[in-house]
């Protein structure tokens, strides 16, 4: 075991598969000599040369498609989009292409992608630097859609996708990348050594895709949330003294329904939280599934907690980021309907 | 022996700790590059996007076909503009990193690009810029108390709060927005000119992107439109050499010029001393003016470099030589200018020495108007409901829904 934040555990992730598998390797923007910006492939460059770990071209169409090439020639590319905001220019790439290959061609042709990008604000980003699209990759049929809240699970998650036959957008919440957070920009930040999450085994090791987890076992309530947000909602619920039930959803597509909705017939309250804008966000399929599985079992009306319905604003961060006042209201609601 | 495919990697000339290496570059000394008449065929004059126009020579004098012979005041006025620039920049980024603002970008060293451009155009011309044109507001005339006002996010906004720092947009100046996601501007900037031949209009469209962001697919889309409509529209790659921490190469510049990707496309390329003010007003004006007479559209590659980090959140010295732009030779925009003047007889140390003075005093004083209209901590403070306008022309139930949500939790109820 070892103390990692999400950006060494990441790292340590790539590092493995690097190491273990010839076919892995690792292409984006300032991926390479200067280890990304945000410093997530560190050393990787200069440990598995510059055939393995590849600057690139800032050209996000560019590296999709190049992935897809490399992958359906049996490599097993780990791209990483630079900000979650950048990828639109791959998108027609992702949904048209490689969401779809294994379906159009029978499975003869496959593209085993991991694209990783970091997502969420709270880092003063403004517009381009802090949206979660994960809504947007989650209604595409046959990709995967994971978001990590903590180093342990981001380095099993990644490894698990990268393993993956089937293509995985992997999304980062940059926010937490160095620790928790739990929704105070005012406190002092803290490291992940002081969560137990910050503990990962140095070798390998997974973190199955398709899995939710029970963060905090409840009976008030459940919360059904992921990245940052787990974070934030544990503190709103533990500040109003609630017994609540957090389960992580972790992979958003295929969703663990099972642990989502033996929770919610338990407590028969939930709460959904996402940072994410709320409209046709991740929070209407989770509301809507838990409601059609959990429907007699609901005392009151599943709620949902996002950030509000427009771009991401630079001066009015805070305002926008749905912080535990706007989790705790919704908390507060769930427990008082009758 | 039989040769295999290798990966090709392309070679980054300098990293920290070697000396700084500029072998690459290919240069043509001064005044020996033909200026070929305006309605000349792209494919007529390729030359021009492999050799590199410059005026100013190494005695600071202007010589060759391409020397544009301004007024000596108009010189003066463009040396004022670029170092004010300059000016502005040092303080912003030294006010970042005291946390007053939440990010900078410099221009550092890339001065002439946007301020020869702008002053060889008319001002009804439209401007698309990227994020390190702030000369071309400065050239139009915005104050700089406006642009820091933006900076800050505060009650003089001109975004309203909404953007990073530096994501300037100005309607009046005929300035677009600045969006922050690359390149996107490039195609756009064509289509502006498409409908100024469909209107009829006098007025062209301008766009600057980095040579990093020519990668995108955006870039291919822009001089496809262009060449296909004839569109009168100047498309600068503003070639700094860094794209973050990625050489040119790795943008293609290794295999041929970014200049000549424009003959490619039927569409006329020049390549340009980007640090000489004079060259650039040369070869804009002859681009301004064959795109005005209906002879199409160019593509100017800006040969400079990015003296400064890529942005307050970069660190450079991380990936090259700590005095890599001491060997750039193409030298400093400002001095250059500086020193040509000088020869004229037309400025002195001194009178540099007082303008820098007075300019500092200009930039010192705007921002502490400007902070009295609100920074990101303190006030006055724009309304945070103001977020929520303008997603459309008219809010919609549900987003009026959602501001009121916002001020009952901002009131704690």
């Amino acid at each position: 075991m070892a103390q990692m934040n999400m950006i060494q555990a990441l790292n340590s992730a790539m590092d493995i598969k690097l190491g273990q598998d010839p076919s892995v390797v690792v292409l984006g923007e300032d991926v390479g000599y200067f280890g990304g910006v945000f410093r997530v492939t560190d050393g990787l460059q200069r440990k598995y040369g510059e055939s393995r770990v590849m600057d690139t071209p800032i050209a996000e169409g560019g590296i999709i498609a190049a992935a897809i090439g490399m992958a359906v020639n049996g490599l097993r590319p780990v791209a990483e989009i630079q900000f979650a905001d950048y990828i639109y220019p791959g998108f027609d790439q992702i949904v048209s292409e490689l969401a779809r290959i294994r379906y159009r061609s029978a499975g003869d042709f496959t593209a085993p992608v991991t694209v990783r990008t970091p997502c969420g604000g709270g880092i003063r980003g403004g517009q381009t630097h802090s949206q979660s699209p994960e809504a947007l990759f989650a209604h595409v049929a046959g990709l995967k859609v994971v978001m990590p809240s903590n180093p342990y699970d981001a380095k099993g998650l990644l490894i698990a996708a990268i393993e993956d036959d089937d293509p995985v957008i992997y999304f980062e919440p940059k926010r937490i990348y160095n620790g928790p957070f739990d929704g105070n920009p005012h406190k002092p930040a803290v490291p992940w050594s002081t969560h137990p999450k910050g503990a990962v085994p140095d070798g390998h090791f997974t973190v199955p895709i398709g899995k939710a987890e029970i963060t905090r076992a409840g009976s008030d309530l459940t919360v059904v949330t992921y990245g940052t947000m787990v974070h934030v909602a544990d503190a709103a619920a533990r500040n109003l003294g609630l017994d609540a039930e957090i389960v992580d959803v972790r992979t958003m597509v295929p969703l663990d329904t099972d642990t989502i909705c033996n929770s919610v017939a338990r407590t028969g309250r939930c709460v959904v939280v996402h940072e994410a804008t709320r409209f046709a966000g991740l929070g209407a399929e989770l509301s809507a599934t838990i409601q059609e599985n959990c429907f007699w079992n609901l005392k009151a009306p599943i709620l949902r907690v996002a950030g509000w319905d427009t771009p991401y604003p630079h001066a009015f961060e805070w305002e926008y980021f749905p912080g535990e006042a706007r989790v705790a209201k919704a908390l507060k609601a769930v427990m008082e309907a009758s | 022996m039989v040769a295999k495919s290798r990966l090709h990697v392309p070679k980054t000339p300098a990293r920290p700790g070697d000396a700084p290496d500029f072998s690459y570059l290919k240069l043509s000394p001064a005044g020996k590059v033909a200026r070929p008449d305006v309605g000349s065929a792209a494919t007529e004059i390729r030359y021009l996007s492999e050799e590199l126009v410059r005026v100013l020579d190494e005695e600071h004098r202007a010589v060759g076909p391409w020397h544009p012979h301004l007024d000596a005041s108009e010189l003066q006025v463009a040396l004022r503009h670029m170092l004010l620039t300059r000016v502005f920049d040092d303080r912003m980024q030294r006010i970042q990193r005291s946390g007053k603002i939440s990010f900078y970008m410099r221009s550092l060293g890339e001065e002439a690009v946007s301020v020869a451009t702008a002053m060889a155009l008319k001002p009804s011309d439209m401007l698309f810029p990227g994020y390190r044109n702030q000369g071309i507001f400065v050239v139009r005339g915005r104050p700089i108390l406006d642009l820091m006002c933006q900076l800050l996010s505060n009650t003089r906004d001109m975004c309203k709060g909404r953007q990073l720092p530096v994501m300037y947009h100005w309607r009046d100046g005929n300035i677009f927005s600045i969006s922050g996601n690359l390149a996107t501007q490039f195609p756009q900037a064509v289509g502006w000119a498409m409908a100024a031949a469909i209107k009829g209009q006098d007025d062209i469209a301008v766009s600057w992107i980095g040579e990093g962001s020519s990668a995108e697919a955006d870039f291919h889309h822009a001089l496809l439109f262009a060449s296909v409509y004839k569109a009168p529209v100047i498309l600068c790659v503003v070639n700094n050499q860094w794209a973050i921490s990625t050489f040119q190469g790795h943008a293609g510049g290794e295999r041929q010029t970014f200049a000549a990707r424009g003959p490619g496309y039927g569409v006329a390329g020049i390549r340009v001393d980007g640090n000489d003010f004079l060259a650039v007003h040369a070869v804009t004006q002859w681009a301004a003016e064959r795109a005005r007479t209906g002879r199409g559209p160019t593509l100017i590659e800006h040969v400079t470099y990015r003296a400064a980090a890529h942005s307050t959140s970069d660190d450079p010295a991380r990936y090259r030589p700590k005095d890599d732009y001491q060997g750039f030779p193409l030298g400093d925009p400002v001095e250059r200018l500086k020193n040509h003047l000088i020869g004229l007889g037309e400025w002195s140390e001194e009178r540099h020495k007082s303008l820098t003075a007075e300019l500092e005093e200009h930039v010192v004083k705007s921002w502490k108007e400007a902070v009295s209209y609100g920074t990101l901590s303190e006030p006055p403070r724009l309304d945070p409901g103001l977020m929520f306008e303008d997603v459309f022309k008219e809010t919609p139930p549900h987003l009026r829904r959602q501001a009121a949500e916002m001020r009952a939790e901002i009131e704690g109820k």
